[in-house]
């Protein structure tokens, strides 16, 4: 028997509200399949179920929220486990924060175990919040983070979370008066400004966390421009390439090169990925941002790369990502696109360590071989994460970018 | 087709790609990028619309030809010509 639990769909997520059912008691599901839709901060996310069999049950009702790591079905044969708590407070009405936390007897797994692709991220999960003392209410350091930044004392706050840890919405409840319970989304949540938090919060713990530097490098995009308008020559709009797909290319290759840009930072832990996710900064229309993965971009090809970007982006626009594409990137590329300011240094997305950031092209003169010209040059600025890599590995990877996109043939 | 039904069917894909954009409040001098904040993306699935809509091809050294609305529209009835 397998528990189909709430995935964690990003650093700071701590709940989402299931929308839609895409299964029924009694169908048979297959690894991967998408079996449900979540509403979340970063829009509704298609979520995938990892375990294999027969539904025996589903434990929640559309409409409701769920917290991270908090079972949603029964898949295959066995004991059905008690329903997923609602957000409740805790049956006290005011947190007891010396007292031991309860044995948990409502998660019958541990997000570890049924997260498809990653293992929790630090903060959203019961047993990785940050250790609880005699005279520190437990509570995960996103909830932390704010009751500092607002000046709210988290004795004062009931926690809604697993075993009562205080969580993110615990703390902003705990500004008003009276914690409401909430067993459905309030109608009124305004999709952009959570989105924003959302934003807000993963930025925020990156730049308090991660020890960012920058290695910076101009690039002579021209071979990549001409080599492209070649191959687009004779081919229907449906079949051209942008020049994005040759810069998400050349960031896999140059990842593959150099492993150690490429995995997660967790728990005083880097992790090499055996595999190129390329997470796509993708800017949605009327605001926000998501970082979407291209799976596996360093085995696939021009046209492949480019079908999967053209996918990703349709459905970051039309609110349709997999759960999976939102946790499984090993490092980002943010661009700025075709017209705009000449240089970028990003914010680290964590878990990951390192991030491409690309300015528009720009024309500059340029010395190619010994005479000056004209060209299309890019400027790119890799984002390091220095608890893993130095300034020489980061420097290996600007020279594997710069030779790929030199070299357009051979992406 | 006249040239106010190709507008139409312009505004159309248009607003198909870019949904949040509202018809009425395009002007005739708007720039699909500069004003209107359409990516590469965006403006490779307008032309990839216009294909399947009008059988035209716009090739890639003509997009700024259909870079408003005001050069799109009599760009798009010549080649229908």
């Amino acid at each position: 028997m397998g528990v189909f639990a709430m995935p964690s769909l990003g650093a700071d997520m701590e709940d989402g509200t299931l929308v839609e059912w895409m299964i029924a008691e009694g169908d048979t599901v297959a690894r991967g399949d998408v079996v449900a839709v979540v509403e979340t901060q970063k829009g509704a996310i298609e979520i995938e179920c990892f375990e294999v069999g027969p539904v025996s049950k589903l434990l929640v009702p559309v409409g409701q929220v769920v917290p991270v790591g908090a079972p949603l079905a029964v898949i295959g044969e066995g004991e059905v486990p008690e329903p997923a708590p609602e957000r409740m407070p805790a049956a006290a009405p005011q947190a007891q924060p010396d007292a031991p936390p309860p044995p948990s007897t409502e998660r019958p797994v541990a997000p570890a175990a049924t997260r498809p692709v990653r293992s929790p991220s630090v903060d959203v999960a019961a047993g990785s919040t940050m250790p609880s003392t005699a005279d520190q209410p437990r509570a995960t350091p996103a909830a932390r983070l704010r009751a500092q930044e607002i000046g709210v004392d988290l004795s004062g706050i009931s926690g809604t979370g697993p075993d009562g840890v205080i969580v993110l919405g615990d703390v902003a409840r705990g500004q008003g008066a009276v914690p409401s319970p909430q067993a459905t989304a309030p109608a009124d949540k305004d999709p952009k400004a959570e989105m924003r938090r959302a934003i807000a919060a993963a930025m925020a713990r990156s730049k308090q966390t991660i020890p960012h530097f920058y290695l910076s490098q101009t690039i002579d995009v021209q071979p990549a421009l001409d080599h492209l308008a070649t191959l687009n020559t004779n081919r229907l709009p449906a079949e051209r390439l942008l020049l994005g797909a040759l810069l998400v290319r050349a960031t896999a290759l140059a990842a593959r090169a150099c492993p150690t840009m490429n995995g997660d930072y967790e728990d005083s832990d880097f992790q090499p990925a055996s595999d190129v996710n390329v997470g796509l900064a993708i800017a949605l229309r009327g605001g926000g941002l998501v970082a979407p993965a291209v799976m596996q971009a360093d085995r696939l090809n021009l046209d492949e790369t480019m079908a999967a970007m053209r996918d990703l982006v349709a459905r970051a626009r039309a609110g349709r990502l997999r759960g999976t594409e939102m946790t499984a990137g090993t490092l980002t590329l943010s661009s700025l696109g075709e017209s705009g300011a000449e240089a970028m240094g990003g914010v680290i997305f964590p878990p990951q360590v390192a991030l491409v950031g690309l300015g528009a092209p720009q024309l500059r003169p340029w010395v190619v071989d010994g005479a000056l010209q004209p060209r299309q040059v890019i400027h790119l600025t890799l984002s390091v994460d220095h608890r893993v890599n130095d300034g020489r590995q980061a420097s290996r990877f600007l020279t594997a970018f710069d030779t790929y996109l030199t070299s357009p043939e051979a992406l | 087709m006249t040239e106010d039904e190709i507008r139409v069917a312009f505004l159309k894909e248009l607003t198909s790609v870019a949904p949040d954009l509202d018809p009425e409040t395009i002007a005739e001098d708007d720039h699909l990028q500069d004003d209107l904040d359409l990516d590469s993306m965006d403006i490779l699935n307008l032309v990839t619309a216009l294909h399947v809509r009008f059988g035209i091809d716009v090739a890639e050294p003509d997009y700024p030809k259909i870079a408003t609305l005001a050069s799109a529209v009599p760009f798009l009835a010549a080649r229908m010509g």
